[in-house]
């Protein structure tokens, strides 16, 4: 009896293509992108850390950093264009998530074994809606002074060596004994400072190059991460209730209720236009809401961001919408849709950074990325929330968005034309 | 000359390599009602669908009031119910109908009148405001009946209105159809059930394997079909010894115990009866009964209705 259950269920589930693709082709499709996501394609796919680099000192010391930077294979570095005033405008825009700037006078003395007072630290302006890029440049930067600054490394042990050993006469031996002793204690004292929590400026003076950190774009911000998680989840969420809404074509279709309509005054194009607008006025209500939430409870800055938010929305509404009546209209059945728009929604809210944020990701993966809606107004919103940027900055995530929306839904348009007439 | 309601031309549709509507051409008269009968298959739906411009035919034209069905001028003068419950589950009575009158192009007060008028017709007014999924299957109906009517069309397709209703909301649907009828309103009316065809229809079109085979009266059906001729039932007393001999002598069959003979004449059962008394079998009933449509179909078809 429990044999024939088991046939049962299984014949079941082979004739329904909707129950089989959840089934085996979503958790393969899934775990292939987050193994990607995670690097699980070898070492190349491992992600780099774009940083802009500019050199104030243009010393050989510098210029030796500078190129040691260049090789290190886990950082992306562009140096020739920028100032320490564009490379900082171009952080706040998005263009990398950290600027190292080398200032003037680090030539001179670059190194320090402790806490040397009289180096020109080097500033490390990063955006912190990446928290991981700048401790990378930062730690990378250590360790490239070390392999690229070997000379500098060796005139300061000297110095060093001056200083504390001061020849092999008793006296000296006493001397040395003596200075060593302060060394540790020193050493002592900075582990124990350690313990402290760091400051809020990442200041990292106790390494052999002494680093200055500032986040120069959440500096002011009161929820720093807020405005992604609204983005990345709402957009997730919103294209499955766009989905949803737009699903509802083929309710209708099966009760016959299309044909009711379109027998009546109403075009198939004037139907579509109808749900659309339904479907985006839906999506937009839903982000809106979820928006003042976060403002009334996470202190999103809602109402100081209103022009762009409004914009971004209209969009993202438009094109998830116009995504959902592509699906409804290619699909032969709800159950076909609903299989189909689970996969394709939780694969593109996990390689356009709904799941997993895409600074993180692989470059190739970051590139695929950008074919979801999920990247776009995720962008777009992070444009708005955390850099501040005026509306027309948004240009390229409000044509994508709704340029995408338009050729998605005259494609949805022509697959209707299989309702119009049998 | 007005035009009339319906003009269906050498109508052909196929689906792949099944015919489904094979070369009908009907007229239909102002203010009557006519009859599609036949059984599941046999292309009644796929005809209403012709007409209401929701296929597109292989070949051959449909008319209504003398514009091409799917013309913005044929879907003003039409209403289709079709067989389909075609609501809105989670809308209520009256938002339903007013979904679909404004479909329509109803508004204002037009539309509120309509859809007082499509309360009352079809018994609705006290439940208006619930939805959909809290109605009884034949509430359900007489709804979908009523979106199809919002309009207040002059032609009206009705495609197997009470399928899956019991007898009683099946009689309150004649009633509607009925009270269409008084108003003048022009029916086409499709259904498996001849004696809904008979009860509501002045003609009535057989149909089977996408033709019509017959069309006419129910009366000029059975005509055509039988002449003037009567069925007669007679029932005997016990078993009968060579009953199905003796029927046969007589031009009639024997099943399970009843004899089925058919007779010019009502007056022809006397020598029926003589004649059995003559051969020692005794008859304990008999009926005259006029073939009906079902008989018609098994006449032209060799199968049943139902089948």
């Amino acid at each position: 009896m429990i044999a024939v259950i088991v046939r049962t269920g299984f014949r079941a589930l082979r004739r329904d293509r909707g129950a089989f693709l959840l089934a085996f082709i979503l958790p393969i499709a899934l775990f292939s992108i987050f193994a990607v996501v995670m690097g699980g394609m070898g070492s190349g796919g491992t992600a780099r850390v774009s940083v802009l680099v500019v050199d104030e000192d243009g010393t050989a010391v510098s210029a030796r950093l500078v190129r040691g930077l260049r090789r290190e294979p886990s950082l992306a570095v562009s140096a020739s264009p920028y100032t320490a005033a564009t490379a900082e405008a171009a952080v706040k825009q998005g263009v990398a998530p950290a600027a190292l700037i080398i200032p003037k006078g680090f030539g001179a003395n670059p190194i320090a074994f402790g806490q040397g007072t009289d180096r020109q630290p080097i500033r490390i302006l990063h955006d912190s809606s990446d928290p991981v890029a700048a401790q990378v440049v930062a730690g990378l930067l250590q360790k490239v002074v070390m392999t690229s600054l070997p000379d500098s490394m060796a005139g300061e042990g000297m110095k060093y060596f001056d200083q504390f050993s001061g020849g092999l006469t008793p006296r000296q031996r006493q001397d040395m004994e003596s200075n060593l002793s302060k060394l540790r204690g020193l050493i002592e004292k900075r582990d124990r400072e350690s313990n402290a929590p760091a400051a809020d400026n990442g200041n990292n003076a106790g390494g052999l190059v002494a680093v200055d950190m500032r986040d120069v774009v959440g500096e002011n911000k009161r929820s720093p991460m807020i405005a992604f998680s609204a983005a990345g989840i709402g957009v997730m969420f919103l294209l499955f209730t766009a989905s949803t809404s737009a699903g509802s074509l083929l309710n209708e279709a099966e009760c016959g209720a299309l044909d009711r309509i379109l027998s009546a005054r109403v075009s198939m194009t004037t139907l579509l236009v109808g749900k659309m607008t339904y479907c985006t006025m839906l999506a937009f209500l839903q982000l809106t809401l979820m928006f003042l939430w976060g403002a009334a409870v996470f202190h999103l800055e809602l109402f100081t961001h209103l022009p762009g938010f409004v914009v971004m929305t209209v969009a993202t509404s438009f094109a998830v919408a116009s995504f959902g009546m592509l699906l409804a209209t290619v699909s032969g059945t709800r159950a076909q849709q609903a299989a189909l728009s689970t996969l394709l929604i939780l694969t593109m809210s996990a390689i356009g950074g709904s799941m997993f944020p895409r600074f993180a990701m692989p470059d190739a993966m970051k590139t695929v990325g950008l074919f979801t809606f999920n990247a776009w107004a995720i962008d777009g919103y992070t444009k708005v929330f955390w850099r501040d940027e005026p509306v027309s900055h948004l240009a390229p995530q409000l044509a994508v968005l709704i340029g995408a929306g338009m050729v998605l839904f005259l494609i949805a348009r022509r697959f209707a034309r299989k309702w119009e007439y049998q | 000359m007005a035009a009339i309601p319906l003009r269906i031309d050498s109508v052909v549709k196929r689906f792949g390599e099944v015919t489904a509507v094979a070369g009908i051409s009907l007229d239909v008269q102002d203010r009557t009602c006519l009859g599609l009968l036949g059984p599941n298959g046999a292309g009644k739906s796929t005809l209403i669908r012709s007409i209401a411009g929701r296929i597109r035919l292989d070949s051959g034209g449909i008319q209504v009031f003398g514009q091409p069905a799917n013309s913005a001028a044929a879907r003003a003068e039409l209403g289709w119910a079709p067989q389909e419950l075609a609501l809105y589950p989670l809308l209520t009575c009256r938002e339903n109908l007013e979904a679909f009158g404004q479909y329509q192009g109803l508004r204002g007060q037009a539309l509120r009148t309509a859809i007082q008028w499509c309360l009352e017709w079809a018994a609705l007014t006290d439940r208006a405001d619930a939805t959909v999924k809290s109605l009884s299957g034949g509430m359900r109906r007489r709804l979908n009946m009523a979106a199809g009517l919002i309009h207040r069309p002059r032609l009206v397709l009705l495609d197997e209105p009470t399928a899956g209703v019991d007898p009683q909301a099946r009689n309150r649907i004649f009633e509607m159809v009925e009270a269409l009828r008084t108003e003048g309103t022009t029916v086409i009316y499709t259904t498996h059930y001849m004696e809904e065809a008979e009860r509501l229809c002045d003609r009535i079109a057989i149909v089977d394997h996408g033709r019509v085979i017959a069309l006419g009266s129910k009366d000029e059906l059975v005509a055509q079909s039988f002449g003037g001729r009567s069925d007669v039932l007679m029932h005997f007393a016990g078993t009968v010894q060579n009953g199905a001999e003796w029927a046969a002598s007589r031009g009639g069959t024997v099943e399970q115990g009843v004899g089925h003979f058919s007779v010019d004449r009502p007056t022809d059962i006397a020598g029926l009866l003589d004649a059995a008394a003559r051969d020692g079998l005794q008859v304990i009933d008999v009926t005259l009964r006029r073939p009906n449509l079902e008989s018609v179909f098994l006449q032209l078809t060799g199968r049943d209705l139902r089948q």
